[in-house]
């Protein structure tokens, strides 16, 4: 959901905007960002408390409000000093870190947060199963007890950045007579470790860019479990928590997302236009324009101070447009959309919207109703936690999980 | 798929200055022709956004209004009213007026009004929409308010100065003793070509600003409660005329409406006496501008409508048992609701937009309008039918309010324009120019 986590450390009162220009002008000074090395600088900018300065003094920050965070960035980016290139560690950045800062041992927050922000080491997420997908808690990666290290065996999926990453969030079961919930145990697992296996995923699109994760007698040191023993689940929904709607920065101008590519070609080939094909634009274009002020709305509500829930629907709408107007789209080009770009096997660093063709695009979006929770499963979250409906009866809650049918 | 779900999307913040409301009608009746100038415009508008969250001052507004709705248009004494020959509830009205200063809420504070802007006539719509009080908000405080404020702006000295009928008209509206409604069908398209059913008799003789207006209009909102009538008629020039409904020639019937809430009349004149207000292009616009508003209102009305029939709705799942268990505990149902709060959601930024828009007189007003209708047309409908089937045989019985807010929201969704009207009318707007006839 959308709250502000670990925003108000205590012991921040004292320093204000300004003084945190003051640091990083000081820290400018001394590292040079047009000669000092990417890495080096980065380095340096965790150890000053400059890199995320909500987060605890000695951990990269100041324990300071996160809103303060803006300020530094915005003072980095106009003496163009080298990043720690944040777009290539989104979940280690954005999922890894809040988890370790709210479950790791002070031991663990010492050894991985550091080289997590400075992108030297990229994290991934072992969560998802063959068999279990919405239904997380049913997962079967065993992880058993051998003195101070555990035993890992098991298969995980739809892995982002598992080919690139140093280290993982990994959900285990630890203890099958318990109900599912309560048998689970959590680990940060070295993604270079004897019997961690990574393949290429090859998805409907053609290429791959998820992997399959196939763990066989992985030994993990008992070090580097994060929580209690039983106590994964819980860790589970923490990383969880800063998934869903992650809103991105800014509100796109109109005509932005994948609507603005059909309304540019509706403009540039008036021979692709009929009048159905029209009312469903107008209808499209309507949706995709009020969704944008919807998203802007939100934004200002949590500017202002006045978190709404409105946040738990948005993925809901995103997902059923692109869908739609991709759909739209490849029908509107008619027999250029009879042809497909590329069905070969090969692995891009994401999701590309923008700059392939209609026929990509359209299946790329059916991802999107199934990715980061489907759009069932965040039904039952807002009629749920919005709207406060009472939960569907569980057959499952109870029993111990190897009694479970699967 | 692990990790963050939200596709990354970079665009270029284009900026454009703000160009006049007439400009920029100007620049989208001449779009449609798929130049690239054309869907720079398009993109440039609506890329600085007004701020759409509910202020302080318009929460406790809220409040206020909601506190006197729900003492006085409890849900029985709204469905027993439909069935009286008085459907209006002046009373409550009165008690709005003088009390919230509902009447006066857009009128300037020179003009002894409020002086306050579409951001809280909206809020006070909502509310409206929210309880379907029998009251002539729409008609009277927003649509024949506007016409007459454009009018007084833009008329003759003559028509619109300070002691004119347009002012005068302007001070009772705000005071809440006069209310006035624009007789122009209800399901009228705001900037649709005005039928002309109504002639302008013989021009006035020396000494008198009498005319003489002949003709019937049919279906007028919020005209059953009307002190005055501000009548469209046809003659040399094409004219906005002052109808006092107390003269001979007038009548105002009843018509047997689809929402009873909102109860339609037709009228007739028969050389009705009238004071013209304003003449020609400045009558067009004046009716334009107040049909615009009213779809804006309109739509923040549809809003509170869909949120409290989505409220009625979910209270009623969760105590409802069926199968030994609460029906809102179904799948069936839960995603039916979840899928309507989204809708609600979204209609609640459109519906905030516009009446920014209106507010801030913004250059993107009529792309604003049209969203909104459009948009919290569809939430409407789809509430008060979801209202309907998901309360079971309960809920196709009279004596519960489903029907009732079904009913409205029907109406409503073909008041001022239909969603599909104003959909497309976003084609010129926005220059998505519609398909060749072949």
């Amino acid at each position: 959901m959308l709250t502000e986590g670990n925003g108000l450390s205590a012991g921040g009162g004292e320093i204000t905007a300004d003084d945190l220009r003051r640091q990083v002008r000081e820290f400018l000074a001394a590292h040079d960002p047009a000669t000092t090395e990417r890495l080096e600088f980065v380095r340096a900018r965790f150890d000053a408390g400059l890199a995320w300065v909500h987060y605890p003094r000695g951990l990269g920050g100041q324990g300071l409000p996160r809103i303060l965070q803006k300020v530094v960035d915005a003072e980095f980016a106009v003496a163009n000093a080298p990043t720690n290139r944040p777009e290539r560690n989104g979940i280690g950045l954005g999922m890894a870190a809040p988890t370790i800062l709210a479950y790791g041992s002070d031991e663990q927050k010492r050894r991985w947060l550091r080289p997590l922000w400075t992108g030297e080491e990229i994290w991934c997420q072992l969560f998802s199963e063959p068999g279990a997908g919405s239904d997380l808690a049913n997962l079967a990666t065993r992880a058993v007890r051998d003195g101070d290290r555990w035993i890992v065996n098991g298969q995980k999926v739809w892995t982002s950045s598992a080919h690139i990453a140093r280290r993982a969030l990994l959900v285990t079961r630890t203890d099958p007579d318990q109900p599912k919930h309560k048998g689970l145990t959590y680990f940060g697992v070295d993604m270079t470790a004897p019997g961690v296996e990574v393949r290429p995923l090859r998805q409907a699109t053609g290429e791959a860019e998820f992997n399959e994760v196939f763990l066989t007698d992985v030994a993990i040191p008992d070090a580097d479990r994060i929580g209690e023993v039983g106590q994964g689940w819980q860790v589970s929904m923490a990383t969880l928590m800063n998934e869903r709607v992650a809103l991105g920065a800014f509100t796109l101008p109109r005509e932005g997302g994948a609507i603005g590519i059909s309304a540019k070609t509706w403009r540039e080939h008036p021979e692709l236009r009929t009048p159905g094909l029209h009312e469903r634009l107008l209808r499209l274009w309507a949706q995709a324009e009020v969704s944008r002020l919807a998203s802007e709305r939100l934004r200002q509500q949590l500017a202002s101070g006045q978190p709404g829930p409105e946040g738990s629907g948005a993925k809901l709408v995103f997902a059923r447009l692109n869908q739609e107007i991709t759909d739209f789209e490849l029908e509107l080009l008619g027999a250029q959309g009879l042809r497909y770009g590329d069905w070969s096997m090969h692995r891009p660093d994401g999701a590309d919207f923008y700059g392939r063709d209609a026929g990509y695009r359209f299946l790329r979006s059916k991802g999107n109703s199934i990715e980061g929770g489907t759009s069932e499963i965040l039904r039952n979250i807002v009629a749920e936690r919005v709207l406060g409906l009472p939960p569907d009866i569980r057959v499952d809650k109870d029993k111990p999980w190897k009694d479970l049918p699967r | 798929m692990e990790g963050p779900a939200a596709v990354s999307q970079q665009g270029e913040t284009t900026t454009q200055p703000r160009v006049s409301a007439v400009a920029s009608d100007n620049a989208a009746n001449q779009a449609g022709t798929g130049t690239h100038a054309g869907a720079d415009r398009a993109a440039a508008l609506g890329t600085r956004l007004p701020d759409m969250t509910y202020s302080d001052q318009e929460t406790e507004l809220r409040s206020a209004v909601r506190s006197v709705l729900a003492d006085k248009a409890a849900w029985p004494a709204v469905l027993a009213r439909t069935e009286t020959p008085q459907t209006y509830d002046t009373g409550l009205w009165r008690t709005l007026a003088a009390e919230i200063g509902c009447a006066g809420l857009l009128v300037p504070e020179p003009l002894g009004g409020a002086g306050a802007s579409f951001r809280e006539a909206a809020v006070v719509a909502e509310e409206i929409g929210r309880a379907l009080a029998p009251v002539p908000f729409l008609g009277s405080a927003v649509i024949a308010t506007v016409a007459l404020l454009s009018a007084a702006a833009a008329g003759s000295a003559e028509e619109a100065g300070a002691s004119g009928p347009a002012a005068t008209l302007i001070a009772g509206l705000a005071a809440g003793t006069t209310t006035v409604a624009l007789a122009v069908p209800f399901a009228m398209m705001p900037g649709s070509r005005i039928e002309r059913t109504v002639r302008v008799g013989p021009p006035p003789d020396h000494g008198s600003a009498a005319y003489q207006l002949t003709g019937a209009v049919a279906g007028v909102a919020d005209a059953l409660p009307a002190d005055v009538l501000l009548v469209p008629a046809d003659g040399v020039p094409f004219g906005l005329y002052v109808v006092p409904v107390a003269d001979s020639g007038v009548t105002v019937a009843p018509v047997t409406s689809l929402d009873m809430t909102r109860q339609l009349a037709d009228i007739s004149l028969a050389e009705a006496s009238a004071t013209r207000i304003a003449a020609g292009p400045a009558a067009e616009q004046a009716i334009a501008a107040a049909l615009r508003a009213g779809a804006a209102m309109l739509a923040a009305e549809q809003l509170g409508l869909a949120d409290q029939a989505l409220e009625v709705t979910v209270a009623y799942v969760k105590q409802r048992q069926a199968f030994g268990r609460p029906v809102g505990s179904f799948q069936a149902i839960k995603h039916r609701l979840a899928d309507l709060w989204v809708s609600v959601v979204q209609a609640r930024a459109a519906s905030r937009y516009a009446a920014a828009c209106l507010a801030d007189e913004d250059a993107d007003a009529q792309v604003a309008i049209a969203l909104a209708k459009a948009t919290c047309s569809d939430t409407a409908l789809l509430a008060g039918q979801e209202m309907v089937q998901l309360h079971g045989g309960i809920g196709f019985t009279w004596e519960h309010p489903a029907h009732q807010y079904l009913k409205r929201a029907k109406a409503d969704s073909i008041a001022l324009g239909t969603a599909d009207r104003h959909r497309a009318s976003l084609a010129a707007l926005v220059d998505l120019p519609r398909a060749p006839v072949s």
